[in-house]
């Protein structure tokens, strides 16, 4: 499975909506209905699936879909 | 039964006085208590004994709460050991009395990093593992002062406050994920920390108290291990008070 396949598994699975609604530019909280805990979920998640380290710093850069999956390309 | 069924119960302070009481209470087949100390290996050895003459099973870690990394490192042990933290108890305390004017700023510090920031951190560190896993109990150990102010002792009263507002604050935070977060606050108990009262004192104290009595680390321990069972899942954010009476 590709890095974004994965991601958009996790995410999917994770919120608990079809892998069809989730799109590059769909904005976790504002599209997919996460809250905040939900994001800090969706990245304890991630950083584990792929054994990488997001600082908070980091994480709060990441709003949409498309954020997540081009920060896990660049750093794993 | 196997580790990974066994419930993982993390209790802070716990090879003395309240604490140790605490991880007692928990002591059975099917548990697990981690618990730290800071200062005495001796007094952990003797909590880790009673708790396997006890039935249960426990490993004793010397860990400085105040630090971020230690925290850290020894939530991080047990998750690889467990892979999950059913209950977290915090209940290291340290008490640095005297009145204000004459109060060091030292004194000031190292009571409310140990009280206040130890249960923050340690808060912290469990609950990203509670928060995954939709389930977890945190219970901390207020105190009857916390909620009725002392003289000679405004560092401690204000960490012992400062809990029951980091308590109410986590409950509303993580409710959401089936986590449920209370303080015990205890009045005067038979510990550590009160053995030092001259019997004048103790005597005077005894009289204020509705029930006649001091209380026992066993009946402190009892409350907090109901705060951490199936039986209480309706309750959060909650303070209860222990204390035979003396504030109502």
């Amino acid at each position: 499975m590709s890095i974004e396949n994965k991601i958009i598994n996790i995410i999917s699975d994770k919120l608990g909506i079809d892998e069809n609604e989730v799109v590059p530019d769909a904005s976790f909280i504002n599209d997919l209905g996460a809250d905040s805990l939900d994001l800090v979920e969706l990245i304890m998640t991630m950083e584990e699936e792929f054994d990488i380290e997001i600082s908070d710093d980091e994480a709060e850069k990441l709003v949409t879909v498309n954020d997540v999956i081009t920060y896990v390309n660049k750093i794993a | 039964m196997s580790d990974n069924k066994k419930q993982t119960i993390v209790v802070t302070g716990g090879s003395r006085g309240i604490g140790r009481a605490i991880c007692l209470d928990f002591a059975s087949p099917n548990t697990h208590v981690y618990f730290n100390y800071l200062s005495s290996s001796t007094s952990a050895d003797e909590t880790r004994d009673l708790i396997d003459k006890a039935g249960g099973s426990s490993t004793a870690i010397k860990v400085n709460i105040t630090s971020d990394t230690e925290v850290n490192d020894f939530f991080r042990y047990i998750k690889e050991h467990t892979g999950k933290i059913d209950v977290l108890v915090n209940n290291a305390g340290i008490t640095k009395d005297g009145l204000i004017v004459r109060m060091k700023e030292s004194d000031w510090d190292n009571v409310i990093d140990t009280n206040l920031k130890g249960a923050f951190l340690c808060s912290k560190a469990a609950l990203k593992t509670m928060i995954r896993q939709h389930y977890g109990s945190i219970i901390n150990i207020s105190s009857l002062v916390g909620v009725s102010g002392n003289a000679g002792q405004a560092n401690y009263v204000a960490s012992k406050a400062g809990l029951i507002g980091l308590t109410k604050a986590i409950a509303k935070e993580v409710a959401s994920r089936n986590i449920t977060v209370n303080a015990v606050a205890p009045g005067y108990i038979d510990s550590d920390m009160t053995e030092n009262l001259s019997d004048k004192l103790k005597a005077e104290l005894i009289k204020q108290i509705p029930l006649g009595r001091v209380g026992t680390p066993q009946e402190v321990a009892h409350v907090v291990r109901f705060l951490a069972s199936k039986n209480s899942r309706y309750i959060t954010g909650q303070v209860i008070n222990v204390n035979g009476g003396i504030y109502i």
